[in-house]
């Protein structure tokens, strides 16, 4: 231990035995002036403190949002259109408990401070009173029934079917990374067995070559979107749960082993944009885990391109399926051979990010 | 030995002092103070117990908020206390998902089940029911015992090689199965699970013993509509412990199948490192997480309704003036406590659920605010025109509802389906819970604690250590969770062990030092609380009435310090409600006496 930290230690027990002189003095005194002259004295200023908490509570609230609102993202529109209806679902929301939170706290501190022990005045015996209760209980739930009903609207447009043009990608955690696997010129993902998953023989993610739709799917170490174009995300996870945050998209939905499953949306603004939006030139759309997934969760990030169509064909163009990788003597044509170097290099079955 | 002076002073008031007088020969201290068989020596132990593992967990908590607020620090005194958990100084991955997660299972279950229920459900059930002490002694005694055994065997997983469970203290498969996937994961985790498998047999023995014993011991005269508002909460508590708890120990147990009998109730398609082919299929993950779930949402309010229940009573006593809506009361804690069976699906909106069956959570659990708005605009209506003393119990009610009201109104935001899309897992979702029943439930039961002190052992706590306790408590509580939604908002996850390399989230590293630096003073002021407990146990200024807070229900009717059996003559019998403060201009009426003719009836 370094000196300063015996120090702070020893200030802290300092601290402590002050605080507990003083605590035990103040004992002594209201014995010597008579307990209850010293109970009154507690009281008001216990109950002016109330009304101090409540008065520096509130001010303090408006000054965190001051500092803080501009680091979230509750100023930056949505980057999809699902979370444009979550911004909305959420504003609402704000509106409702914000309302209740500073009438019911106010009022909470406000009585506290209001209905202090006096000997002038008796407390008033009110036990029960049905019209009130009738009251806090049906307004209550109207207004849940409203943000029930604002939520369920949004929700069912949100988790509904894709629309049919949408472009369909998966995406596959593992400790601690994400693998993105595309489709290919037939639109269809190939088919997969976890027993394959090989990725000494190029085969990270378990593809089934015998399945033909295979054949020209695309295993890419990035995951590009066009935007305003939908997405279905198919979603795996070949260990442990993880989970696919996006949280410029407001989007989220777990990787289960063993039970894909699905999400879709459309990005509204390409990576560019967004960093004219948000004013910050290193913004990238970023793939946060979400589900506690063991030592490296924290660095299990993916990364997310969002473009143009023009830009998304170009890059998509220099893509080259995985099977050609897997299976050099195969079909392989002379293209293959030249190109699985370069794919081996790049061979995503790699962590993406390394792990003390 | 309990079992008969339970029986005996009942027959006649002659006599029965010096036979009690003459038990207490026979005592030894292991029959006193280990083995006791008195409710009011194993709430004690139960307090006591809960105290040590308060500090333990909040301790970690320290830890990982050093991480968290200042990554960069090396602190070489770390490595000579933890070794190679906290290698240069700093602390390692794993090592901080141990201690979040040990953080959070100590916390939520051998503090705020066992040291919450163990302790005011032991405490006041007997004396505020009117019985010589609960259904079962022996039984109870064994709840605390296996709890006791529990908590050996979780502190002792602390020290393994490999360390103690670190998935998070829900433990989801598969990470919590597999050893390989995690340190964690290994014979920490076997510990984990057998030491909450014990935790729940304790937990039911401790809960069929309460509902017994408020069902059938209660006094002569005490109708179910006359028990204070603490009893009933902990009715509801046990009730939903013993329905829920079984639920998880069997997903437990088949959790202990997959990690050794080579199941696959969780287990299906993986794949470990790339290499480790495993030959599990078919199972289900979210098996699991809804057999956790099913006991984990009433848990929550395991935790809250009997804090609910205290905070009702120590307000009115303070308050000198019923509570509001006592019938609202109770239908609202029974509402709570039925909805609480219908909602565990809300944890698992984006685990891939049919969203139609979101849709049905989503419904039923905003239904919940309902029961818990009434008990708010209760509680204030209770403080409006009352007549307030401000003992630190009292000022711990205060900060409940505040507390109760931050928390609980974010609960809407999380428990919309909607919402959670963005808000899942995030620093938003930490806020809401530590506020509604984290701090919540703390100062429930730090109001519980100032309360019944004097009655638990015949002193008075220090006021001012009280009031510094609860002020500062009170602040720090905000600093640390409000600005937590913020974080939210940006959509940062929890269970992060380092921000630094995400653009996303990176921008909260000063804030995290201010949260840190509240975390750590208001762990500090803790320890006054604690050294103000045990030092007026020795010290404290001594109790010279028996009915101290002037309150009116029967705990204050017994000696200051009670023997066992409570009562010294007959248990008195009960005429009336208790809650008569301030009735026909008379300060408090106790629950003893009689109703007069004349007296207004409510």
């Amino acid at each position: 231990m370094t000196w300063t930290e015996y120090f702070v230690i020893i200030i802290v027990v300092l601290i402590f035995i002050v605080v507990f002189q003083i605590a035990k003095a103040s004992e002594y005194v209201s014995v010597l002036k008579g307990e209850k002259k010293a109970f009154q004295q507690n009281n008001r200023i216990n109950a002016f403190l109330m009304l101090v908490f409540l008065i520096v509570g509130l001010g303090a609230a408006w000054w965190c949002n001051k500092l803080l609102y501009k680091k979230t993202l509750l100023w930056v529109p949505s980057a999809s259109d699902h979370g444009e209806h979550i911004d909305t679902m959420m504003w609402i929301t704000l509106a409702i408990t914000g309302f209740v939170f500073i009438v019911t706290q106010i009022l909470l501190f406000w009585f506290a401070f209001r209905y202090q022990a006096s000997e002038k005045r008796k407390a008033y015996y009110y036990p029960h009173n049905n019209k009130l209760e009738l009251l806090w209980t049906a307004v209550p739930a109207i207004t849940l029934t409203v943000l029930v009903s604002f939520g369920l609207y949004y929700w069912f447009r949100i988790t509904g079917d894709a629309p049919k043009e949408a472009m369909e990608v998966e995406v596959t955690g593992h400790q601690f990374g994400w693998e993105y696997r595309y489709p290919g010129k037939d639109g269809v993902l190939g088919r997969q067995n976890y027993k394959l998953i090989n990725p000494a023989k190029n085969n990270p993610l378990g593809q089934d070559w015998k399945d033909a739709a295979n054949h020209d799917d695309l295993h890419t170490t990035e995951l590009h979107l066009v935007v305003n174009k939908p997405v279905k995300m198919v979603i795996r996870s070949q260990d442990v749960i993880h989970d696919v945050g996006l949280p410029h998209f407001r989007m989220k939905m777990d990787a289960v082993p063993g039970i894909p499953t699905t999400m879709w949306f459309t990005p509204k603004y390409t990576t560019e944009e967004m960093k004219q939006k948000t004013g910050n030139e290193n913004f990238v759309y970023e793939i946060s885990c979400d589900q506690m997934c063991g030592a490296g969760h924290y660095s299990m990030r993916g990364v997310i391109v969002v473009e143009t169509q023009a830009e998304y064909d170009k890059w998509i163009a220099t893509q080259k399926p995985q099977y050609l990788a897997a299976n050099p003597g195969g079909e392989a044509t002379p293209v293959a051979n030249a190109t699985s170097a370069a794919e081996t290099a790049n061979d995503p079955g790699k962590k993406l990010v390394a792990v003390q | 030995m309990s079992n008969e002076i339970a029986i005996q002073p009942g027959i006649s008031g002659h006599g029965v002092e010096e036979h009690h007088e003459a038990h207490h020969h026979h005592e030894t201290f292991i029959t006193k103070y280990i083995f006791s068989q008195d409710h009011k020596m194993i709430a004690k132990q139960f307090l006591i117990t809960g105290m040590i593992w308060a500090i333990i967990g909040g301790l970690m908590s320290v830890l990982f908020r050093l991480q968290l607020g200042y990554p960069d620090l090396q602190m070489p005194w770390l490595e000579d206390i933890f070794g190679h958990w906290a290698k240069d100084g700093k602390i390692t991955p794993d090592f901080y998902y141990a201690l979040v997660t040990m953080h959070g299972t100590i916390l939520v279950f051998f503090v705020l089940t066992a040291g919450l229920s163990g302790t005011f459900a032991n405490f006041l059930i007997p004396f505020q029911v009117g019985a010589r002490d609960m259904a079962s002694p022996f039984i109870n005694m064994l709840s605390y015992w296996f709890f006791f055994a529990a908590s050996v065997i979780l502190m002792s997983s602390l020290f393994v090689q490999t360390g103690p469970a670190a998935g998070g203290w829900t433990v989801y498969p598969p990470l919590s199965a597999l050893g390989d996937a995690s340190q964690g994961s290994k014979i920490g985790m076997d510990l984990w699970l057998i030491s909450l498998a014990l935790f729940v047999v304790s937990s039911l023995l401790g809960g069929l013993n309460y509902v017994s014993t408020i069902l059938n011991m209660r006094t002569k005269g005490m109708t179910m509509t006359r028990l204070p508002l603490t009893i009933w909460g902990l009715l509801f508590t046990a009730m939903l412990g013993i329905l829920s708890f079984p639920v998880l120990l069997s997903g437990f147990i088949l959790l202990l199948f997959d990690r050794h009998l080579g199941t696959s109730f969780y287990l299906s398609d993986i794949v470990l490192n790339g290499t480790q082919i495993l030959p599990n299929e078919g199972g289900s993950p979210i098996l699991y997480q809804h057999l956790f779930w099913f006991l984990g949402h009433p848990e929550v309010y395991i935790i809250i309704l009997p804090t609910m229940g205290i905070v009702s009573e120590v307000m009115s006593v303070n308050v000198r003036k019923p509570i509001f809506g006592y019938t609202a009361m109770i239908a609202s804690l029974f509402a709570i406590a039925l909805l609480s069976f219908l909602v565990w699906a809300h944890h698992m909106f984006v685990t891939g659920m049919n969203p139609f069956l979101g849709s049905v959570f989503v419904l039923l659990t905003l239904l919940i605010a309902v029961p818990s708005a009434i008990k708010v605009f209760n509680w204030l209506t209770t403080l409006w025109r009352g007549n307030i003393r401000f003992t630190p119990a009292m000022l711990f009610c205060v900060g409940f509802v505040s507390m109760f009201i931050s928390g609980g109104l974010t609960g809407i935001w999380l428990g919309n389906s909607t919402l959670d899309l963005h808000l899942h897992d995030t620093y938003f979702n930490i806020a809401h819970f530590h506020l509604v029943m984290g701090v919540a439930a703390f100062m429930g039961m730090f109001a519980g604690v100032y309360h019944w002190f004097p009655k638990m052992y015949g002193r008075y706590m220090n006021n001012t250590l009280g009031y510094i306790h609860f002020w500062v408590t009170m602040v720090c509580a905000y600093v640390i969770f409000w600005p937590m939604h913020y974080e939210g908002f940006a959509g940062m996850p929890r269970r992060y062990f380092d921000y630094m390399g995400w653009e996303s989230f990176k921008q909260f590293v000063e804030l995290n030092k201010v949260i840190s630096f509240a975390a750590i003073l208001s762990f500090l002021v803790q320890l006054t609380f604690v050294f103000n407990f045990f030092y007026s146990i020795f010290k404290g200024r001594k109790v010279k009435s028996t009915n101290p807070w002037g309150a009116t229900t029967l705990e204050w009717t017994t000696p200051i310090r009670p023997g066992h059996g409570n009562w010294p003559g007959e248990i008195p019998e009960v005429h009336r409600w208790p809650y008569d403060y301030g009735k026909d201009g008379r300060e408090f009426i106790p629950q003893t006496e009689p109703v007069g003719k004349d007296e207004s009836s409510h």
